[in-house]
């Protein structure tokens, strides 16, 4: 007799510092069934299955397992619920055994010995679902598929009816893909539930029975996947009609500003995130990369602005070959950066707002001669950047880190442009931004274009992308799907792009 | 059912700052006389004694001073490594080096150059030593990913044992009657005190002028905006194209550098000659760590943090003997103070408020 | 010549026992993700608290489990500072080590000088303790001695072949994942904290109530500071420790010993420490994976939202 016979979220509402990150969610699974959860990036789908899992709490709306109300609080309690999660990143010790990271959650794992009891467990059970797993190698010497493996070893151990999946085919190889597939089927066949929650349209269509969309925090529709077309999932979940919007001026293109050629990086797993890519941006355009995030974005503007080793490839600015060189000299050579995590690594947040300012300058021989910071000059500069790209803020002599998101994105964005680099790399800039700074930045960006620069966008959000970019390329699992223009009517394929269900020959 | 809710706090004004330290520092008091009372000690006697003992007579304040100066070299040291996040717990070995060059200086050229010259070099000798004990632990964290904090502990007791090795070995002093203590620094390698006091002045001067340099290093040069932006965020120093390597070996020996003059400072002017590595160098580099935190890693607060608890190191040689209480008191005065001023931080970094229970549904 | 290498191997017995009870306590503390530089402090508690319990009471057992409480009790400081509030875990055992120093140099003051009546005795293990040459080694030693074997085995294999042991290892790895698997992090920590304060306290008590029967001020003369070598020595490894601190014990007996043959006491002397930092060179080398140290000692774990 199964824990979960049959399972609700109703009405579930949570937010983070003011963003609504569920808004009303409702969701419903049945024992047997696969469930898809869809959405981009930012839809609302990981934290809504960390409030099933316990890991958060939501902020209104109820939980119902088999029509009784739950109060989950925390992950001990959803664990004993039935509900288990294998995350998209594994909360597995490196240093451990299989073995032992399995034990360490189990409530059966006996007092001594546990190894040895443990291990007979596990090849039962994986006879019982076909899989192979070696459970006394430590975890960092297992391939991405094997972990996997062990994550759901895991949730089955401690006695999970419901089976949530956060992304799980972007670690494996198609032979992986394909023993997971078949894993889950026998799973529902005994009368598990299985939550799928992916961005991938081809996998949601293959496996589950039933999907949600997620938009912006929404539910958008469900579906049966017997009934519904690709296509019209695509529109769900990118949650428009693309529309084309441009009202640019036309600029000339002539002027190659950064060249990519077969560039290939491998990420911090140990694998490669982005594989074989190559396009130029030229001077008076910006080009967009769209695309979910975890597909190798981080990784080429890494790679591109210095902070990380490439494996192949070359990158040129302005002719000049830079691959491979330090963050100062790809800075030296024109590249300026506004990085993805503002906090982490745009700002050192202790210091006062003015030495933020020139954080990337200091170097430079005007605000430091002779091995002094010339104070007066820094601040001045530091004035003007507040007042041109209007950063609220009390005086130039506060903290950075009291300073709001938004604003802190703007003095980073002033702070870029005011070099005027020849390439501005601006990732996810608007990420979290209210409208206001949202709308001013972008306009900063379309100047930065007018005035003979060149922008490099990656960004999630594809309102942005149609509204700012020359041509956009849409970057799936390492590879560009497309390179397309603007005015391109294929676009409207942009969600298939994204969830990598269509390649399109691309204009490099 | 209430809940204590913890929240992080977003704005720091220098007024909830200040309070904090002032509350912290009371509330240490309050325990201290507190664990004064349990042990059977007047806590308004003790108190009144180890103030009066150092603020409270010149003789008090001259020590003051006199205990001040290593504490305010080799705090403001500490103070620029561990604003670069490097835990340099090695300050006690660094001092101990210091003094091993400088002695050897003196000795080997003290008795055939004047003061002048050779008060320098000693210095000199004091701070090259230093900086290379002090560089050690750096080349070991950036070459081998090895733990300053253990590093630079077991370079403590190295040094120590060295420095025994020497004193009851080769520099066995002739004149000593088998004691394990070196010769008498030459007379003018001895360092002038102010009369009337065992102020070392040249010392005095190098510390006010060390802080106030290491100020304008930390605040005012590239280097030291440098050395800031690693120690608040690495990745930041990063992607700004900072090296890495050649901050923090340059931090360290400037860090070890300064308390290799403390060691200087205590061997040419308070005991002319070495001895035991314990009596020389009397716990300073640990009790510099307090006074570097206390004074939040600025050192010109440094200055006014040391002269604090220089005067607690001076009120606990009065309070032992007139009390005859035990040295170690004055631990209990650091520890205290320290775990407060740990405690104040927190409130520094986060809001605390009790939530009464919520319905979730 | 027999007599000398039996009384120094009893000695070096002898000399490792609070050094090896000390670092049981650390390498479980650190084990857990905490690092503790306060054992000098907890030490000197739990011999000043061992010697005065035991000068009322002339009974050293009681002497040794007051120490054990002891040093609990102080621990908890730097268990609240570290895993509650999340401060810097340095500063913190430091401040411990000064607490400790400074407490049980007050509170011992008056019993300087003042030697115990009992002690606790070598107990000699019947037959084992007739054997010769290896008993009067072995089995003819303090009460502290035989516990700190067993205690370092059961330690030992607590760690690896238990269901705690997995526990706590998991929390020094990986505390998020120990908590996404429903392992209560912060409990586990404070336990670990707690028990390396109850193996320094019982550390201490060796020194006041068996090694010698007084107190004196700095009385635990850096030995605390040696178990935090030792226990990065012993890789973290209870019955590494064994042999670690009867290596490191060996040495200080040995000092005076070696000098005759030329060989300084004070480059003896400093072979526990240079050794220590030799291992983590070696290993910081090669792969460090194998280095065994927890992967989150003395990072603050901070519950719940990422």
């Amino acid at each position: 007799m199964k824990k979960i016979e049959h399972l609700e979220m109703v009405d579930i509402s949570k937010s983070f510092h003011g963003i609504l990150a569920n808004d009303r969610v409702c969701l419903s699974i049945r024992s047997g069934e696969i469930l898809g959860l869809l959405g981009e990036n930012g839809a609302g789908k990981t934290t809504l299955m960390n409030i099933l899992y316990g890991l958060y709490q939501p902020d209104a709306g109820e939980i119902r397992i088999n029509g009784r109300t739950v109060n989950i609080r925390s992950p001990l309690e959803s664990i004993q619920l039935g509900i288990g999660m294998v995350h998209q990143h594994f909360m597995l010790i490196q240093n451990h055994s299989a073995l032992e990271n399995i034990a360490l959650g189990y409530k059966q794992t006996p007092l001594f010995f546990p190894q040895k009891q443990i291990n007979e467990s596990i090849l039962r059970f994986s006879e019982k679902f076909n899989f192979a797993v070696d459970p006394h190698k430590k975890i960092w010497q297992l391939s991405a598929g094997e972990q996997q493996r062990i994550e759901i070893i895991k949730a089955l151990f401690n006695g999970a009816d419901l089976l949530i999946l956060d992304e799980p085919t972007s670690v494996l190889t198609p032979q992986e893909i394909k023993d997971l597939f078949a894993i889950l089927k026998k799973m529902t066949s005994e009368g598990h539930l299985v939550i799928l929650i992916s961005h991938k349209l081809d996998e949601i269509m293959a496996l589950c029975d039933r999907v949600t969309v997620l938009s912006k925090g929404r539910v958008v529709g469900h579906a049966e996947t017997n009934d519904v077309d690709k296509k019209r999932l695509a529109r769900m979940m990118v949650g428009r009609d693309v529309i084309f919007n441009i009202e640019k001026e036309e600029m000339p293109r002539d002027k190659e500003v950064l060249t990519v050629e077969h560039l290939s990086v491998t990420g911090d797993k140990g694998y490669a995130m982005v594989r074989d890519i190559s396009f130029r941006v030229y001077q008076n355009e910006i080009f967009g990369i769209a695309g979910v995030s975890g597909n190798g974005q981080r990784e080429l503007v890494e790679a591109i602005t210095g902070l990380r080793k490439s494996d192949a490839g070359t990158i040129r600015i302005n002719g000049k070959d830079i691959t491979n060189a330090s963050p100062r000299t790809v800075y030296d050579r024109g590249i300026s950066h506004v990085p993805e995590e503002r906090i982490k690594f745009g700002i050192a947040p202790g210091l006062f707002l003015y030495e933020n300012a020139i954080l990337k300058q200091h170097h430079l021989h005007k605000y430091s001669r002779h091995k002094f910071m010339a104070a007066k000059k820094i601040k001045k500069h530091a004035s003007r950047l507040v007042t041109a790209f209007q950063v609220m803020t009390p005086s130039i002599q506060v903290q950075t880190k009291n300073l709001s998101g938004g604003n802190i994105q703007k003095l980073i964005l002033g702070r870029e442009i005011s070099e005027s680099p020849a390439l501005l790399v601006a990732s996810h800039p608007t990420y979290g931004l209210d409208v206001g700074a949202t709308e001013y930045l972008r306009k900063q960006l379309l100047r930065r274009r007018s005035a003979g620069g060149a922008v490099l966008l990656v960004s999630e959000d594809l309102e942005e992308i149609f509204e700012l970019c020359d041509r956009i390329a849409v970057i799936f699992q390492g590879e560009f799907m497309g390179i397309l223009d603007a005015h391109d009517s294929r676009l409207a394929d942009i969600g298939m792009m994204m969830a990598g269900s269509t390649r399109l020959d691309s204009r490099c | 059912m209430l809940r204590i809710k913890v929240t992080d706090r977003i704005r720091v004004t220098p007024k909830i700052s200040l309070l904090t330290l002032l509350i912290s520092l009371m509330a240490g008091m309050v325990t201290i006389g507190l664990i004064f009372l349990i042990s059977g000690v007047s806590p308004v006697f003790a108190f009144y004694k180890i103030f009066s003992g150092s603020f409270g007579s010149l003789y008090g304040i001259k020590e003051t001073i006199t205990k001040a100066i290593p504490l305010i070299l080799i705090g403001g040291g500490l103070a620029i490594a561990f604003r670069a996040k490097f835990w340099n717990i090695g300050a006690e070995s660094q001092l101990l080096m210091g003094a091993i060059f400088g002695t050897w200086v003196g000795l080997s050229w003290g008795s055939a150059l004047p003061a002048y010259v050779i008060v320098p070099l000693m210095f000199l000798a004091g701070f090259v030593g230093g900086a290379l004990w002090g560089v050690i632990p750096a080349i070991l964290k950036i070459k081998y990913a090895i733990n300053e904090v253990i590093s630079t502990l077991m370079m403590n007791y190295i040094c120590a044992e060295f420095m025994t090795f020497l004193i009851v070995g080769p520099w066995k002093g002739k004149s000593k009657f088998g004691f394990p203590y070196t010769d008498d620094l030459p007379d003018s390698a001895i360092l002038g005190l102010i009369p009337g006091s065992r102020i070392h002045y040249v010392t005095l001067l190098l510390a006010i002028v060390s802080a106030i340099l290491l100020a304008i290093i930390i605040y005012k040069t590239r280097f030291g905006y440098e050395v800031r932006v690693i120690g608040e965020n690495p990745e930041a120093g990063r992607y700004a194209g900072i090296n890495f390597f050649r901050t923090t070996l340059i931090i360290m020996a400037i860090s070890g550098g300064v308390a290799g003059l403390a060691g200087v400072g205590e061997a040419a002017g308070i005991h002319h000659y070495l001895s035991y590595p314990a009596s020389i160098s009397s716990g300073y580099g640990y009790t510099a760590i307090i006074v570097a935190w206390l004074a939040k890693l600025n050192p010109i607060y440094v200055i006014v943090s040391g002269l604090f608890f220089a005067g607690i190191l001076v009120g606990g040689d009065a309070i032992q003997i007139s009390l005859g209480l035990p040295a170690a008191t004055v631990e209990i005065f650091n520890g205290t103070l320290l775990v407060f001023l740990i405690m104040g931080d927190f409130f520094l970094k986060h809001k605390v408020s009790i939530a009464g229970s919520r319905a979730t549904s | 010549m027999e007599d000398i290498i039996i009384s120094v191997a009893q000695r070096t017995l002898i000399a490792g026992t609070p050094l090896l009870l000390g670092t049981i306590g650390e390498v479980i503390c650190e084990r857990s993700g905490i690092l503790n530089l306060g054992v000098e402090g907890v030490m000197a508690v739990g011999a000043v608290t061992a010697f005065i319990v035991t000068f009322y009471t002339n009974s050293p057992w009681l002497g040794l489990y007051a120490a054990v409480l002891a040093g609990m009790t102080i621990s908890l400081v730097h268990a609240f500072a570290s895993i509650t509030l999340q401060s810097n875990q340095v500063v913190s055992g430091l401040a411990l080590t000064m607490l400790g120093l400074g407490i049980s140099g007050l509170v011992g003051k008056p019993y300087v000088g003042k030697p115990l009546e009992v002690k606790m005795h070598a107990f000699p293990i019947p037959v084992l303790a007739d054997i010769p040459f290896a008993g009067p080694i072995f089995f003819n030693q303090s009460p502290f001695f035989y516990m700190a074997i067993l205690l370092a085995v059961a330690a030992w294999f607590t760690l690896e072949y238990t269901r705690i042991g997995i526990k706590i290892r998991s929390t020094g790895e990986n505390p998020m994942a120990t908590e996404a698997q429903g392992v209560h992090v912060s409990l586990i920590r404070y336990a670990c904290v707690l028990a390396g304060g109850a193996f320094s306290g019982m550390a201490g008590a060796h020194l006041s109530v068996s090694y010698s029967k007084s107190w004196i001020e700095g009385m635990t003369a850096g030995r605390g500071w040696i178990v935090i070598a030792l226990t990065i020595f012993a890789l973290w490894n209870p019955l590494r420790a064994m042999i670690g601190a009867f290596l490191f014990g060996g040495i200080f007996v040995l000092q005076y010993l070696l000098q005759p043959l030329g060989i300084s006491p004070n480059f003896l002397a400093m072979l526990p420490y240079v050794a220590t930092l030799m291992v983590l060179l070696i290993i910081g080398l090669g792969d460090r994976r194998k280095l065994n140290a927890p992967a989150m000692l003395a990072e603050p774990y901070k519950r719940g939202e990422r």
